[in-house]
């Protein structure tokens, strides 16, 4: 029997809990719909004439097409169209290209090449599916099967076939190099300096997102010159836009319709069954659906894809970890979608929710002949944090201290800095550590159980320090030689303090008013933490967390520290727009022309504190 | 391929039908019906999405032959509730957040409703029992238990 | 033979959104003449309750009982542009959009509001029950419906607004992998105890406990869902998923749920939660999504708790039977860990 609590106590005066709706146990909008089965999913709108489309899929893993014949599968009954690569007007895409990130690099149907197994080669457009399963079985289809690569760090070997042509070296590119960076600190210096160097590695096999309902589309023509499409889809716009390029239509001409999607967990984000659905009634001037039956959505709709992490820990005697490195390898399959994105993404969580002074990483999305892999519940983030948690527990065992204890000795605090070179801030590992001892009555020491998350930072630990970096891994440099993977020796020093200038916030409301005020927000974390705010406390011996210490949200330059890290955690260059504070926020009124005599009457034409300024403020009938 | 022309009832109501031989059920009641709650999860018979009763059974209607229900009784969703009133079944889904994405949720209805009309008051291992033919992917299962212990007018607290 | 209890931690934090931006949300809001509101969004509920969620959010903005906004979604013919529903984005990129709409809708409310009752719109208060009334002055009040008719029949003004949230794409540094990320982050710890067979290997979760700290539970109900659907998602993750159970190759890999294995309803864990809510600045509300980080910490916990068990560790998933019993014949026998 489960339960839940609310901790309200925790975190009290940073929040205002007085609302009328928010927080509420307010029923679900659609479960009405749910629980009479009139919820409409994109395969419960009903079309006259509608076609099914199945597809030919490679069963080599690499393979060159020589020739396809499909006179057979044409002759059959219920056949309508048979889709070419050819059919599709712009064959190369990859996903994040609508954001701008990556090359296209994948085909919606293969032509030339196949580079995993299930990759689509013909699609048949039939009056049933399973007529159109019976074409697919009849087509024949010449294969000049090639070496294929399936393990990551083989694929990264000189000699190791290309999987993907866009990305001959088997590496998606970061910048110069073959894989994403992450530099701070010395982790070298901070091995010679251990007590314990802890080590291991972790491997997450891949995962399905298993949506009780699979991936699919109804595309049909409209009666504008349009087409329609009912779509599962869990990115609308993605899909639409997609779809367009894949087309080369302007996005106008599509009609998408979703939002009611029987699960998704990642697995449907890449949108592949819109434009072939959209591409078959364009073929045939009638509606179209393309569904994967459960074996394709298991076998070849995109899992969370395999990643291999190997940590290795510097750790002091008591336990503090002073330095960590890690090396990790996506395994995107045969083309990018979106693992690309999930290495910076995981790039930026490292070394997880822990202050470590030293950490180095080499990420790795590594192109196989597998099932492309794709986002799924915790993309970027699952597979690291089980590799840094297990990881954890071994630090405690060999150090001999409590498993919870260690982590919130090395959790990371309110003003602390990322080895990504942002500060942190709204922490709370602390805290969950502590609910959770307790009430998994796991007895932890009177330290832990003070410490919080709001102290502990101070300005050594708010600072960014020499870093040495490498130009190890330049693109293509592991064609002709081994190298190991692993983060190399520095061979030049970043100075401390060096950063370029910007945080991260929003472009901000429209107008100014279109945002309300942090305190109708519930927010009341600048009054909270204005009272923390303390006199900087001098430099700890080596940034210890100090669970009596107080807070440092935002700590102001020390004296004692070394000049480079007094630039922290301010940016030191001019052009550095300030660090965004939350709120507080615009305020919502105008000055007004005439003051507002509140005891007056109220007469029209004067302009009132509190007038929208998109409104007339002077408004006559 | 030839089209037999079957008759049944959907939910109280005569249905007569064209259908070819190895139509199945699901597909029959979707489109050639127009009964679109049993619903398509892997046509294989694993996932439960498509329960439906037949006289009184649950069954998996995506591997039913629509030919073999030619004089039975259907019962699906559609005829859970009695017109806007809820079957105690989709209030108890409803209070008990039972639902997330809700493609399931017409199969384990129909699966939950088969047990209590033969099973009134069962113990929490029948009604697992039940449903285990049912894979629901977002709630783990928990709130849909407790959801068919209560409307079978028991606590959640139910024990084995 | 025996059977082994065991007990694991492991805890996490997590970024809500795209880590570096460039997601854009819009919502759109507008009223009906009687005073109802339509939240248009190209948002997708895929289970975990967008569309319940932007409900609330709007109503509670606009300052209207929540029966009185119905949130329309996922027509791209009328819901302005939304990325999606991934990264743990919906709720915040969203949430946010929808609350700029519902800002901007309000605003021409009570302008509408002030006009007929003829004070200052400044001056204007909603009870969250369908009024508005002079604020200190309960009695002086109009409702929202007659609010609406007015703007519409009489004013000749539109109650809507517009709602847009962007965090620009921020770029990464090749050298030193410099980024500027997401700066809202959700928390979790979490206590796995747990059962190993040494003779079959298998392993029976008996309990978990966790705390989750969820910047605010906008809907205590939903987070509650998400929670322990998740846990039982990291569950299966840990002891039994996979697509290739061979994997580097790509031998027998499942093609259906008879040979993809997940917990079923026999196997439910009872999980005892904690919510903790410190609410982020840039999040509405201060709500951070759950969604997808509560499953994270189960994984490695269970993992933990297996070697506290009989001092396997497992650093490959899932841990199946098999490599359990592995292990324990490679030590020569379970070596069960201290008692916590």
């Amino acid at each position: 029997m489960s339960s839940v609590e609310f901790r309200k106590d925790i975190f009290a005066d940073e929040r205002d809990d007085d609302f009328n709706e928010i927080g509420k146990p307010r029923i679900r909008q659609d479960i009405l719909g749910h629980v009479t089965g009139r919820s409409r999913y994109y395969d419960d709108h009903l079309f006259d004439g509608l076609l099914h489309m199945r597809c030919v899929r490679s069963p080599h893993h690499h393979a060159r097409i020589r020739s396809v014949d499909a006179s057979a599968a044409e002759r059959m009954p219920g056949v309508r169209r048979i889709v070419r690569p050819s059919d599709v007007p712009n064959n190369l895409n990859t996903l994040l290209s609508l954001i701008g990130f990556g090359r296209d690099d994948e085909p919606l149907i293969a032509s030339g090449k196949v580079a995993y197994r299930g990759e689509p080669v013909l699609v048949i457009i039939a009056e049933t599916e399973a007529q159109a399963r019976a074409a697919c079985n009849a087509v024949r289809v010449d294969w000049e099967v090639l070496p294929h690569v399936l393990d990551v760090e083989e694929a990264i070997k000189p000699g190791a076939p290309t999987v993907n042509e866009t990305y001959p070296n088997n590496t998606f590119d970061y910048g110069r190099f073959d894989h994403q960076k992450l530099r701070f600190g010395d982790v070298r210096k901070a091995f010679r300096e251990a007590a314990h160097v802890v080590e291991a590695e972790y491997q997450m096999s891949p995962i399905e997102q298993a949506p009780v309902e699979t991936c699919g589309a109804i595309a049909a023509p409209e009666t504008n010159d349009r087409y329609l499409c009912h779509t599962g889809t869990q990115a609308l716009f993605f899909s639409l836009g997609t779809t367009a390029k894949l087309l080369d239509m302007p996005s106008s001409k599509l009609h998408f319709i979703g939002g009611t999607v029987g699960g998704g967990f990642g697995g449907k984000v890449d949108s592949l069954t819109e434009p072939m659905a959209v591409l078959g009634a364009m073929l045939t001037g009638r509606p179209v659906k393309f569904q994967w039956d459960r074996e394709e959505e298991m076998q070849v709709g995109a899992p969370r894809g395999g990643e291999r992490w190997r940590i290795r820990d510097a750790v002091t005697a008591d336990g503090h970890i002073i330095g960590r490195e890690f090396t990790g390898f996506f395994d995107s399959g045969a083309y990018t979608r979106l693992s690309s994105y999930a290495i910076q993404k995981g790039t930026g969580h490292l070394p997880g929710p822990y202050w470590i002074p030293n950490v180095a990483s080499n990420i790795y999305c590594v192109f196989t002949n597998r099932t492309p892999a794709t986002a799924m519940r915790g993309f970027g983030i699952t597979g690291v944090d089980f590799a840094i948690e297990c990881h954890m527990d071994r630090v405690a065992e060999t150090v001999g201290i409590d498993p919870i204890e260690l982590r919130i000795l090395n959790s990371y605090r309110d003003g602390d800095m990322k080895p990504h070179r942002r500060l942190a801030k709204n922490c709370a590992l602390v805290e969950c550590c502590q609910v959770v001892a307790e009430k998994a009555k796991w007895p932890i020491s009177q330290e832990a159980r003070s410490a919080s998350s709001l102290a502990g930072s101070s300005p050594e630990r708010a600072s960014i320090p020499d870093t040495a970096v490498d130009e190890e891994g330049k693109i293509g440099d592991r064609r002709n030689r081994e190298i190991d993977p692993a983060p190399a020796p520095g061979t030049k020093t970043v100075p401390a303090g060096t950063r370029q200038p910007g945080e991260m916030k929003d472009a901000g409301p429209q107008r100014p008013d279109m945002m309300p005020d942090a305190a109708a927000l519930g927010l009341k974390r600048d009054q909270a933490s204005a009272q923390r705010q303390m006199p900087a406390a001098a430099p700890s011996a080596r940034g210890a967390p100090q669970p009596v210490a107080p807070a440092q949200v935002r700590p102001a330059a020390p004296a004692a520290a070394p000049p480079a890290a007094a630039a922290q955690p301010q940016p030191s260059a001019p052009a550095a727009p300030p660090a965004r504070e939350p709120g507080p926020a615009p305020s919502t009124g105008q000055p007004a022309e005439v003051p507002y005599q509140p005891d007056k009457p109220f007469q029209r034409g004067v302009r009132r504190p509190g007038v929208s300024p998109f409104l007339s403020g002077s408004r006559r009938r | 391929m030839a089209r037999k022309p079957i008759s049944f009832t959907l939910n109280g109501n005569e249905v007569s039908i064209f259908v070819g031989e190895s139509a199945n059920l699901m597909e029959e009641l979707r489109r050639n019906v127009g009964d679109l709650t049993p619903k398509h999860g892997c046509g294989q018979g694993t996932c439960g999405a498509c329960t439906v009763m037949v006289d009184g059974e649950p069954q998996l209607s995506c591997i039913t032959l629509a030919q073999s229900v030619e004089g039975r009784s259907i019962e699906t969703v559609t005829g859970l509730s009695q017109g806007p009133v809820l079957h105690a079944l989709q209030q108890a889904f409803i209070d008990g957040f039972a639902a997330q994405c809700g493609f399931c949720t017409p199969g384990m209805l129909m699966a939950a409703k088969a047990l209590l009309d033969r099973n009134p008051r069962p113990s929490r291992d029948e009604v697992i029992e039940a449903i285990s033919g049912n894979i629901c992917r977002c709630t783990g299962y928990e709130p849909i238990v407790d959801a068919i212990l209560i409307a079978s007018g028991q606590s959640r607290e139910v024990r084995r | 033979m025996a059977l082994h209890k065991g007990r694991g931690f492991a805890c996490i934090n997590y970024p809500i959104g795209m880590n570096l931006g460039g997601d854009p949300s819009q919502a759109l809001v507008h009223s009906t003449p009687d005073g109802k509101f339509m939240v248009t969004l190209s948002a997708i509920d895929l289970g975990q309750g967008m569309k319940s969620v932007t409900r609330q959010i709007a109503a509670e903005t606009l300052g209207v009982p929540i029966e009185d906004v119905y949130v329309d979604t996922a027509d791209s013919d009328t819901g302005p542009h939304d990325m999606g529903s991934f990264a743990s984005r919906g709720t915040h990129r969203v949430g946010n959009a929808v609350i700029r709409a519902a800002t901007e809708a309000r605003q021409q409310m009570l302008e509408a509001a002030a006009e007929e009752l003829e004070v200052n719109a400044g001056d204007l208060d909603t009870d969250g029950k369908g009024n508005i009334h002079v604020k200190g002055a309960p009695g002086r009040s109009i409702t929202v419906s007659e609010t609406a008719i007015a703007a519409q029949f009489n004013q000749g003004r539109t109650l809507a607004g517009r709602g847009i949230f962007l965090i620009p794409k921020s770029d990464v540094n090749d050298e030193t992998g410099e980024m500027s990320t997401v700066t809202c982050f959700a928390h979790a710890a979490l206590v796995v105890d747990l059962t190993v067979d040494d003779e079959t290997g298998e392993v029976k979760v008996d309990e978990i406990n966790s705390a989750y700290e969820v910047g605010r539970a906008l809907n205590a109900r939903l987070v509650e869902q998400q929670l322990i659907g998740g846990a039982w998602m990291g569950v299966s993750h840990a002891l039994y998923e996979t697509t290739e159970p061979y994997y580097p190759e790509r031998d027998h890999g499942p093609v259906d749920f008879l040979g993809y294995q997940m917990p079923g309803p026999g196997e439910i864990v009872p999980h005892n939660i904690a919510i903790l809510e410190r609410p982020a600045a840039d999040a509405p509300f201060g709500g951070k999504g759950p969604g997808e980080m509560c499953a994270n910490p189960v994984l490695p916990a269970v993992a933990n708790a297996i070697y506290n068990a009989v001092g396997v560790r497992c650093d490959r998933l899932p841990i199946t039977p098999e490599k359990i019993l592995r292990g324990i014949q490679a030590n020569g026998g379970a070596r069960p860990q201290a008692r916590r």
